[in-house]
């Protein structure tokens, strides 16, 4: 019995790091392509959750069916953001960047705190109590869905860079920025698509996430943490690393809330990256830049 | 001595720097309680921000996570004068020897395994949120439902314990602040900052020619974790609780280097016209927001957030740099 305990939450656990791993993918693909850490990732992915949270309330419209449209926002969102504001950062030293980014962040936070207020908000959809029995494994029927969709969309990505000639395109920018331009990319454009693209991740992951918790305006910085924990773990720049990453926080999270306290999970989360990042500072899959 | 610290400055800018540490020594005569208050926020930031810039902008290290140097200092000085009634400055030393191991232990994992840029950054954020959540399961020191230094009515200033009335920390923080700035100017300009400044510009170039960069970017990451706890023992015994949420919270330590990334990094007096400007631009904002009746929570944040992203699209070097320029004096340079 004591292990079909463990056996279940295990289970929890990966299906919900597979959620985490598609947002961190999106960090993962615009640090791997423009070289900008995104410190404002978390705060984009609240946005995607209140909208899901507002289209649910307005509408009655099922955050799953909203994942394509909400990714659409982001991803317009993402790309304003690369050619309007980061654009003209790309050649600027890390910490100036870093300011930018978390100026945005902390308007993003405080404008959705304005907007929402800071209680916390969620979405009751019909089958939130739905599970599925596989022998003596009970599986939260939302968790399965989230698990498969965030799979979905990670091989559409995958696809997408491996076979698109835009995919291709922003590949070529991520290898060599000068051969990208020789070559006659439109560099800037490709990079605000990849901010795009990484934003579209982001927001079907907050769309999904919506329907395993709560969201609050302070959420944002924590979710930009467990993004940055993910993405190092797996390796900064690498696609399948990114979901790995997400897989294996979020089992350390599951198995810790298990075995020690809930409120104490996060350590350990930082506990691997500390370790990771002292014995494969790449991280598991990274090799600088590979996809 | 003083002949060699003032070496390389301009007339010009000497008077002008008189002029402030005046104004600054006179300012508990003319202020009134709250203005004084918010002048113990900017000096408290332009210190942190001197210690910050140590590391970062003579030495080019990025560390996010400069509030758990700020904590631990905070943390050992309280624990020591609660539970053994060991007093602030007695403490001041233990702190300091915790924050410098913490930073050692950082440093060495870290250059050790030639962890560097972004990488070093998030580790030094991995740190401070490790130590958040850990002090939140120390009971010891209260956990997470704070720790509390006892707090009675004082009639008279107690210099010793660091129990007194605002004019008492002011002068205080003000002493702290003159003397992060003499240490740093003396720093910037010996054989330590001249390496500092070599790894900052080119690590590899630096070491070709002989320097031991490990030994000096370790040199710059506990010169700095010392500085801020100092930095922290202040903040225990000025507002006497400590949650861990709020010492070792994230935004604790983006707060703390923003002033001098805005000021101007590397420096000397970036990080203090930083803290004036954004501590004043912050107190100001609430001041216009609740005049035009729109306080919502948040609303202040968002203006600060927009006037950042306005500086720093601007002013890439910081606003020091520029303002030297316009006022014609020059810093020695860097």
């Amino acid at each position: 019995m004591a292990a079909a305990i463990y056996l279940n939450v295990a289970v929890s656990g990966v299906l919900t790091g597979l959620v985490y791993g598609l947002m961190a993918l999106g960090l993962s693909v615009i640090f791997g392509v423009v070289r900008v850490v995104n410190f404002a990732h978390g705060e984009m992915m609240t946005i995607a959750m209140y909208l899901a949270i507002v289209l649910f309330g307005a509408f009655g419209l099922d955050p799953l069916a909203m994942l394509v449209p909400i990714a659409g926002v982001l991803f317009a969102l993402g790309y304003a953001m690369q050619a309007g504001i980061i654009n003209p950062f790309i050649n600027r030293p890390e910490h100036s960047q870093f300011i930018l980014l978390v100026a945005i962040a902390l308007i993003i936070v405080n404008v959705l705190l304005i907007v929402f207020g800071p209680d916390a908000r969620n979405v009751q959809t019909a089958y939130a109590f739905d599970s599925f029995l596989l022998g003596p494994l009970i599986v939260d029927a939302t968790k399965v869905y989230a698990g498969g969709a965030s799979l979905i969309v990670a091989g559409a990505l995958f696809a997408f860079f491996r076979f698109a000639p835009v995919g291709k395109a922003i590949r070529a920018c991520a290898d060599n920025y000068t051969g990208a331009l020789v070559v006659g990319l439109d560099v800037k454009r490709l990079y605000a698509l990849t901010f795009g693209i990484g934003a579209a991740c982001v927001g079907a992951a907050g769309a999904m996430l919506v329907l395993l918790f709560d969201v609050t305006p302070a959420l944002g910085p924590a979710l930009t943490l467990l993004a940055f924990i993910i993405v190092i773990t797996g390796g900064l720049g690498s696609m399948p690393g990114a979901l790995i990453g997400g897989v294996l926080i979020g089992l350390t999270e599951a198995m810790a809330g298990l075995l020690f306290t809930p409120s104490a999970k996060s350590m350990f989360s930082f506990g691997l990256l500390v370790l990771v990042l002292l014995f494969r500072p790449q991280g598991i899959l990274g090799k600088r830049l590979s996809w | 001595m003083v002949k060699r610290l003032l070496e390389g400055a301009s007339r010009r800018g000497l008077a002008l720097l008189a002029l402030l540490l005046i104004a600054l020594l006179a300012a508990p005569w003319l202020a009134d309680d709250y203005v004084l208050t918010v002048l113990i926020i900017i000096l408290y930031f332009a210190y942190t921000g001197q210690a910050w810039n140590v590391m970062m902008g003579f030495a080019g290290q990025l560390s996010l996570g400069h509030a758990l140097y700020v904590g631990l200092g905070a943390y050992t000085t309280a624990a020591l004068y609660v539970h053994f009634g060991i007093g602030p400055w007695a403490g001041l030393p233990v702190a300091v020897a915790v924050a410098v191991a913490a930073g050692a232990v950082i440093g060495f994992l870290a250059f050790r395994f030639g962890v560097g840029g972004v990488y070093f950054a998030i580790l030094t954020i991995a740190f401070a949120e490790f130590a958040r959540i850990g002090f939140d399961h120390f009971r010891w020191v209260g956990g997470s439902s704070g720790f509390f230094l006892p707090v009675a009515n004082y009639t008279s200033n107690d210099l010793w314990n660091l129990r007194g009335d605002p004019t008492m920390f002011y002068y205080v923080m003000l002493a702290l602040t003159v003397a992060a700035f003499v240490l740093c100017h003396v720093l910037l300009r010996s054989r330590v900052g001249y390496y500092w400044q070599a790894i900052r510009e080119d690590e590899i170039a630096a070491r070709s020619l002989g320097i031991d960069t490990f030994r000096y970017k370790m040199y710059a990451v506990v010169i700095s974790a010392g500085m801020t706890a100092v930095a922290g023992v202040f903040f225990a015994f000025y507002y006497n609780n400590l949650f861990p949420e709020q010492v070792f919270h994230i935004s604790r330590s983006i707060e703390l280097i923003l002033g001098p990334i805005i000021g101007g990094i590397g420096t000397l007096f970036g990080p203090i016209i930083g803290a004036f400007l954004l501590t004043g631009l912050s107190e100001i904002m609430q001041e216009l927001l609740t005049m035009l009746g729109l306080d919502a929570p948040g609303a202040k944040q968002v203006f600060y957030g927009a006037c950042l992203l306005v500086v720093v699209m601007v002013l890439p070097d910081g606003i020091w740099p520029w303002l030297a320029r316009r006022l014609g004096v020059t810093e020695p340079k860097r």
